[in-house]
């Protein structure tokens, strides 16, 4: 984690990404690709830089609905994970639903939730984004505030120390890079939970709705360009989440989750 | 006014239940002020259970346990002993000067006198260099160490030891347990120390109680009969190796089981 040798990193990755789409562009010529079939990548790029404007407004749209969905999905999933670890016998009846709730692909929700709110209306995928971000956080958050060394709940009690005191100096610090796991996984989420609630219906403004208006225009290279659009948000969000995690932990201190030592 | 007193004292686990466990049996031990005195017996003796007894991590089916003259709940509300772990237990989120200022912190010392402690502390566990690293760029010993500092941080008059060296190699055990001689010298700390190992309890202890299990109680006290300044020339001296002898002849009468008891020269250990 100290002084890696940038090169050794980068290099080998790079390379790796120029060679395939290079080939991906040869593949296209040598094999006489259809259109329709697959674009060439320079033709993809053409596309990104003659309707980046459009992109960049979809993304917009996108990328806003994700956000807020993470937001408040986050706050919700803090919020719960503290009463759930409060009350364990609450926490043992709702972990195992939101575990199983968090395997289903729940965005078809969205479906219903449209039929709640106006045609036009952001609100059902940001309710979207926050339930899949709520279950992600939820989990992971309850089980960094109960799963605590055995040793530091004895030493604590040793101490004499009330049950807010162990929250505040055992559980909470326990949980932290619990939660930045949570964020790690639900921000790209987040941008993908964005984009399907887009097929679902509404306002046809976004990124997703994009890709599906462009393929039925048979417009394959545009689709792809909001794809490559679509792919630089979810890096975006991921980005964040990562310096976020950066920012809140101490000078060098990421370890691999909340273990004692 | 003794360290710890306790008389009659009874555990059982799941009383009335299938799996009733009778974890200790009449146990009485009366254990002075500056007076080292470890457990030792084959596991499931209780003699870790003992120890959380006198810490009132749990409480007595009958009888009495008392710290520095209190009832053993009172002495832990007051924070009249300092507990060690296997395991260090050492926050990562916390430096080690950090780590070593929690009880302080939750005895309400304000930030000015928990820093001059923790100094103080760190120089008397000789880790004055170390105040601002993070527990996990410490060595086994080190960390162990600091939990040493940080049981003693608010000069508690008696350390009760769960294993605390049974984690560590040979070398850093046979040094540990130096250190933690000088360190209660002088400070003048009562120890109960719970261990696996006949050499460390020797070498270590004022007396040795040696514990069998099911149901547990202590069969000897053996009294150390070595000076109390001990160095490494103690391990080489005739009373030494005849406290040892008489340490694992006790323990043979609790034998149960199978259970192997470590050999003279490595501290071998049962588990």
């Amino acid at each position: 984690m100290f002084r890696r040798p940038r090169a050794r990193y980068v290099l080998p990755p790079l390379v790796f990404g120029i060679a395939f789409i290079a080939w991906w562009e040869a593949a296209v010529y040598i094999f006489n690709l259809k259109p329709y079939f697959l674009a060439p990548p320079s033709k993809i790029w053409g596309q990104f830089t003659e309707n980046f404007g459009l992109i960049w407004d979809a993304s917009k749209v996108s990328g806003t609905n994700a956000f807020i969905g993470l937001l408040a999905g986050t706050i919700f999933g803090i919020a719960m994970s503290f009463v759930l670890s409060r009350y364990r016998t609450l926490g043992e009846l709702v972990t195992p639903l939101a575990i199983a709730l968090n395997a289903v692909p729940i965005f078809v929700l969205v479906a219903v939730l449209n039929n709640m709110y106006s045609i036009t209306s952001e609100i059902p995928r940001r309710i979207m984004v926050s339930l899949v971000v709520y279950f992600i956080v939820l989990v992971n958050v309850a089980k960094g505030l109960t799963q605590v060394s055995p040793t530091h709940v004895e030493l604590m009690r040793s101490y004499a120390a009330s049950e807010s005191a162990i929250l505040r100096k055992v559980r909470i610090p326990n949980a932290v890079p619990y939660l930045f796991t949570a964020l790690k996984i639900s921000a790209p989420a987040a941008v993908i939970t964005a984009f399907v609630s887009e097929y679902f219906g509404g306002s046809q403004n976004g990124l997703g709705s994009r890709i599906t208006s462009n393929i039925a225009n048979s417009k394959n290279a545009a689709a792809w360009a909001y794809v490559l659009g679509a792919c630089l948000l979810g890096l975006m969000f991921y980005l964040f989440s990562i310096i976020a995690e950066n920012a809140a932990t101490p000078n060098g201190a990421q370890k691999d989750s909340g273990r004692s030592s | 006014m003794s360290a710890v007193n306790v008389s009659q004292l009874n555990k059982v686990f799941n009383e009335g239940k299938a799996n009733q466990v009778d974890a200790l049996v009449d146990i009485s031990l009366t254990i002075e002020p500056g007076e080292f005195v470890s457990l030792i017996g084959p596991s499931g003796c209780g003699k870790s259970t003992l120890l959380r007894l006198i810490a009132s991590l749990l409480t007595p089916t009958s009888g009495e346990v008392e710290v520095a003259g209190k009832p053993a709940k009172q002495a832990r509300l007051d924070q009249d002993y300092g507990m060690a772990f296997q395991q260090a237990g050492l926050f990562d989120w916390r430096t080690v000067a950090k780590n070593i200022e929690l009880p302080l912190e939750l005895k309400g010392w304000d930030k000015a006198k928990r820093t001059a402690r923790a100094n103080e502390m760190l120089e008397l566990v000789r880790l004055d260099d170390f105040a601002g690293h993070y527990p996990w760029q410490l060595s086994g010993g080190m960390q162990q160490r600091v939990a040493i500092a940080r049981a003693l941080a608010a000069h508690p008059p008696l350390l009760l030891m769960d294993e605390p060296f049974g984690a560590l190699d040979e070398m850093t055990r046979e040094h540990m347990q130096a250190e933690l001689l000088s360190i209660c010298a002088a400070t003048g700390t009562s120890v109960v120390f719970v261990t696996h190992s006949i050499p460390e309890a020797v070498y270590l202890s004022n007396r040795v109680v040696v514990m069998s299990p099911r149901p547990g109680r202590i069969t000897q006290i053996v009294n150390v009969d070595l000076p109390r300044e001990r160095n490494e020339d103690t391990r080489e001296r005739p009373e030494f190796y005849a406290a040892i002898t008489t340490v694992r002849e006790a323990l043979r009468g609790t034998h149960v089981g199978g259970i192997h008891v470590g050999g003279i020269h490595g501290g071998v250990e049962d588990r």
